[in-house]
């Protein structure tokens, strides 16, 4: 009995440790090891501060779970009908488990945390808290754990993680998930909120891209990937209902009029990053490129699966090769970054939002590759599946408006790269031939956004010659 | 006002005896109330002046022309008795410290020189208390308007708050000049004489001051009080260029709120610090070398300040680890901060922000001095001295006619008790002995709440206690259940006072909460003046003021010791 934690306030008597001790869910999976572990894993109880005391809320946990804890450490911070108390432990150990959220109301007595002796037993104490949160709230303590019960539950939580993950970032500034405060990766660098914020909303620093000063994380970023992240789950929960005859009712089949409609979370993202482009200056560059010949190309090979967001992208990759300024940007207004790989994001539209798939090395991967991953990547994207590698690594963003017929338009270059093109429609147009005739040829217009602190007019001309000069001549397209 | 003092004055003389104070709450202790004058700024003396004008002597009105005549008169007198000396006193520094020996030492009628290299008013006037305040005046506001929660439950609604930064910044700098200026005409106006340039000790009884390229004036005193206070502490690796590394200097005048500051060190000055950035919008790292932050403070109450004044906010911190190398920002690159460990000085991590504030306390001023020519050796820059503020030279010999107070001989470093040590130097030295009680000197820290100490902490008194074998107990109040407090709607916060079960000896007090640094004075007072529990439980407070924490605190406490008070005893009225 000495063996379980006691906190300083604990009044409790001694017969309901005995209780607690024997009433520790015998678990399948310990097997007949259970006996001898359950001993070294303790439980916090809610300590009774005041003789009037009968239940008390956690105001907040000093400690957090897997924290090493050292006698006489406070661990939480209770508040009774009295005063706010900081309890303290009695034995070293890890916090393993915390049972009873800050904000939670326990009954004096009742258990509220877990801990381990070694951190190896944080995984089972953690287990256990699972069982005994599922089982009933505290209260008869004799009651024994149903094993299955938790499993559910679980299940939700790990298919909810990788969305959570995936959704975090679709804030953030589209480019290369390395940042140089970061030291390629090795150190999260992220602003003291923001770390708060990540542990309150329970957001993975290491997956998200800062959108601060040198790429540090800061509380926005976090604050967009918890907000997607709440949209996503809640979308993987429409998801899982597909089998259900009833639609999950989308926002952008009935608008009501006259009525007020706060963004979704992905608006809200886009909304940002749309205001933040305010503070980059860019200026526009347009070109009009002959695509008979990849029109032809494409006819050919489009039986193959090629498709004509990929040839296009393809076509721009290797045209980035031979500019790779185009494909730099400038993070910190006082330098190039050089984008060690060619990654052409290509917005997509989506229910309600939008969304850049990234094409990654477009320059290296064959077309009918590449056709097959573009392919993959709308599916994940429409299904809101996307992982952050997979929409926030683009170095050049391409944005075709041209299947709606549009023949030329403007795009809001994406913070964080260096240039977006805007492709319109190929069309017939009658031109002027060098032989002095006249002729049909189709051709479409496309029009570069670019940075002007790192790409400048002259830089723009070039790459959008070699870009007709491929398109005109596509044979490189297909190796 | 002045029954209510004269009240608890008359049983200090009968309380004498038992204390082992006697002395300091004996005769002197009118000059008590003067000591406790904060940076020489505010006028609580003046709440004291009808007591004092019935002893006669006095000459104090502050900037009061009246003053300097009855001063002339008794400087005349004083004047002629120095046989060869040019002043009976000359302080080196007119900082708080000279500031308040120089008043004091006029009103005893000395002849009175103050020796200032660079501006009056010292630290605190110039690059500490006084512009920290008006920093911090400005930052409880905004953090007030920011607090939509709080303003929600007054029923107030206030849109989108912002300042300006250099209006801030304004704000601090006129302060200082405005205080700068009421401390040179406080002095000037009762005739001490201010010597301008580089203060130097040549010999006993003897200082030069000039300033570089002016020949040096040699003057001679009866005595001589050395107050030249301190410098921002910098450790070494860490390179300060005064825009991305900073001191607390640099920092006051607010020239930048950075994004994200690291703040090195989490005393009195971080503390304040973080409150000021990060109400202005900053985020705060603290890098602490202990192992907790705010150490000094008492524990429990530390405990809560950190649950009130770090945890919600916008603030993370690393302890138990030392700042070896902080290299400014330059050519794109961030702050870096190289951390180790601070017990197995294993490299620990690396931090990138956009400034750091070095807090690491401060340095004692004192190369310059001359102390070499009376074989004075400092003892890491700190002069030593004895309980009566005497030098003490190499041989642990006292100097004759040398004294240090202040920051410089870093017993206590805080203004007030600069002045105070200035003040007990010249009771001493126009004839009574006096000792400053160094345990009756508050300390506050002017974050928002505030928090306040006087006397020992918890652990110090059980230490204490055990040692010489008494009883401690504690006494706490909180905040919560104050009036005044939940009507501002400030319930957070916690009185704590230690004492002694057996005599009703108050040990040490501790606030924090809602105007703690102004609550402090009734215990320190209490303790200055030997004043038992039991006899300052039957002082009345104004209710509702936050006073009644005090004296919530006072009536919790459970004395053995008979009340011997005469506050309790029926007064003719």
């Amino acid at each position: 009995m000495a063996r379980l934690l006691q906190t300083t306030f604990l009044p409790s008597s001694p017969s309901l440790y005995i209780a607690r001790k024997s009433s520790l869910p015998g678990h399948p999976r310990n097997g007949p090891r259970a006996a001898p572990i359950q001993s070294k894993i303790r439980e916090i109880f809610m300590p009774a501060l005041s003789s009037t005391m009968t239940e008390g809320k956690i105001v907040s946990w000093v400690k957090s779970e897997g924290d090493k804890l050292a006698k006489g450490e406070s661990v939480v911070v209770v508040e009774s009908d009295k005063a706010d108390m900081d309890v303290e432990t009695f034995y070293d150990g890890y916090l393993a488990a915390i049972m009873v959220e800050e904000g939670g109301v326990a009954a004096v007595g009742s258990a509220i945390a877990l801990l381990a002796e070694t951190e190896d037993e944080i995984a089972e104490a953690k287990s256990r808290a699972e069982d005994d949160s599922s089982s009933a709230p505290p209260g008869p303590p004799t009651a024994p754990a149903p094993a299955p019960a938790p499993a559910p539950q679980v299940e939700t939580a790990a298919s909810v993680a990788p969305v959570v993950r995936a959704a975090a970032t679709v804030a953030a500034a589209v480019g290369s998930a390395v940042h140089p405060a970061s030291e390629g990766g090795k150190r999260v660098v992220a602003s003291p909120y923001a770390k708060k914020l990540a542990k309150e909303l329970k957001v993975d620093l290491g997956m998200l891209v800062g959108s601060g000063p040198m790429g540090r994380i800061v509380a926005k970023d976090v604050e967009a990937a918890a907000d997607v992240a709440a949209d996503a789950a809640s979308a993987a929960t429409a998801g899982a209902a597909v089998a259900a005859p009833v639609a999950a009712p989308e926002k952008s089949s009935a608008i009501e009029l006259g009525t007020v409609v706060p963004f979704t979370t992905m608006q809200g993202a886009v909304s940002r990053n749309m205001v933040e482009s305010l503070s980059v200056p860019t200026f526009r560059v347009g070109y009009t490129i002959t695509t008979d010949a990849l029109d032809a190309l494409y006819k050919k090979i489009k039986s193959k699966g090629v498709t004509m967001s990929a040839l296009l992208a393809k076509a721009t990759a290797l045209a980035l090769v031979k500019h790779p300024v185009i494909n730099s940007s400038c993070r910190d207004g006082n330098s190039f970054t050089y984008n060690s790989s060619i990654n052409i994001a290509v917005a997509v539209a989506i229910d309600g939002g939008l969304i850049t798939p990234v094409l990654q090395d477009a320059d290296k991967v064959d077309i009918y590759s590449l056709s097959r991953k573009w392919k993959e990547l709308v599916d994940k994207a429409r299904a809101k599946q996307l992982q952050p590698h997979e929409y926030n690594t683009g170095t050049f963003t391409l944005s075709n408006l041209g299947m709606f017929g549009v023949d030329r338009f403007d795009a809001i270059l994406p913070p964080g790269t260096g240039a977006i093109m805007a492709v319109g429609a190929s069309q017939p147009t009658v031109v002027g031939t060098k032989d002095g005739r006249i002729g049909m040829k189709n051709q479409m217009q496309v029009n570069v956004t670019a940075d002007h602190r790192v790409i400048y007019g002259a830089d723009l001309a070039q790459f959008l010659r070699t870009l007709a000069k491929i398109i005109e001549d596509p044979k490189d397209l297909t190796f | 006002m002045q029954s209510s003092f004269s009240l608890s004055f008359a049983p200090n003389s009968s309380l004498a005896a038992p204390s082992p104070r006697s002395r300091p709450g004996g005769e002197p202790s009118p000059s008590a109330p003067i000591s406790l004058r904060f940076c020489g700024l505010r006028r609580e003396a003046l709440g004291f002046t009808p007591l004092k004008q019935s002893t006669s002597r006095h000459v104090r009105v502050p900037g009061g022309r009246c003053g300097g005549g009855k001063v002339s008169a008794s400087l005349s007198d004083n004047g002629s008795t120095p046989k060869s000396f040019d002043y009976d006193l000359v302080i080196i520094g007119a900082g708080v410290g000279g500031h308040g020996a120089a008043l004091h030492a006029v009103e005893k009628g000395l002849k009175t020189a103050i020796i200032e290299g660079d501006v009056v008013g010292g630290t605190c006037v110039n690059r500490g208390c006084v512009p920290s305040k008006a920093l911090l005046a400005v930052s409880g506001r905004m953090r007030e308007l920011q607090s939509d929660h709080h303003l929600k439950a007054l029923g107030l609604q206030v849109a989108a708050a912002s300042y300006d930064r250099q209006g801030v910044a304004d704000h601090a700098n006129n302060l200082a000049s405005k205080i700068r200026s009421n401390l040179t005409n406080s002095m000037k106006a009762i005739g001490v004489d201010i010597l301008t340039g580089v203060g130097t000790i040549l010999g006993p009884q003897k200082v030069k001051y000039g300033k570089v390229g002016v020949t040096d004036n040699v003057i001679t005193a009866k005595d001589i009080i050395i107050a030249t206070g301190s410098v921002p502490f910098v450790p070494k690796g860490i390179e300060v260029d005064g825009k991305t590394v900073i001191t607390s200097d640099h920092a006051l005048k607010l020239e930048s709120v950075p994004d994200w500051i690291a703040i090195v060190g989490s005393g009195y000055i971080g503390l304040e610090f973080s409150d000021v950035y990060t109400a202005l919008g900053s985020e705060v790292t603290f890098i602490e070398a202990l192992d907790q932050l705010m150490p000094g403070f008492d524990p429990e109450i530390g405990k809560l300040a950190q649950r009130v004044l770090i945890n919600p906010r916008k603030i993370d911190y690393h302890t138990g680890v030392f700042a070896t190398k902080i290299t400014p920002a330059k050519d794109g690159k961030p702050v870096v901060i190289e951390l180790i460990d601070a017990k197995t000085k294993e490299p620990k991590d690396t931090l990138e922000v956009d400034a750091a504030l070095i807090a690491t306390g401060r340095a004692p001023f004192t190369k310059g001095l001359g102390l070499e020519n009376i074989k004075v050796e400092t003892q890491r820059g700190f002069v030593p001295v004895d309980e009566r503020m005497r030098v003490i030279d190499a041989n642990g010999n006292l100097v004759p006619h040398l004294y240090c107070i202040g920051d410089a001989n870093g017993k206590m470093m805080l203004a007030h008790a600069a002045s105070a040590q200035g003040i007990s130097v010249v009771e001493q030295v126009t004839g009574k002995d006096h000792v400053l009680n160094h345990l009756s000197i508050p300390a506050a820290c002017f974050t928002h709440p505030e928090i306040s100490m006087v006397g020992l902490t918890e652990p110090q008194a059980r230490e204490k206690a055990q040692k010489e074998g008494f009883e401690v107990s504690v006494a706490k109040t909180s905040f919560k259940a104050n009036t005044k407090a939940l009507a501002e709607n400030e319930g957070e916060g916690l009185a704590k006072m230690i004492y002694r079960p057996d005599s009703g000896e108050i040990l040490g007090v501790h606030i924090f909460g809602l105007h703690a640094a102004d609550l402090i004075h009734e215990a320190s007072n209490a303790i200055a003046l030997g004043t038992s529990i039991n006899d300052i439980k039957f002082a009345v407070h104004a209710h509702p003021t936050l006073s009644e924490v005090l004296d919530e605190l006072f009536k919790s406490a459970k004395v053995n010791h008979p009340v011997t008070s005469s506050v309790s005893e029926p007064v003719a009225v």
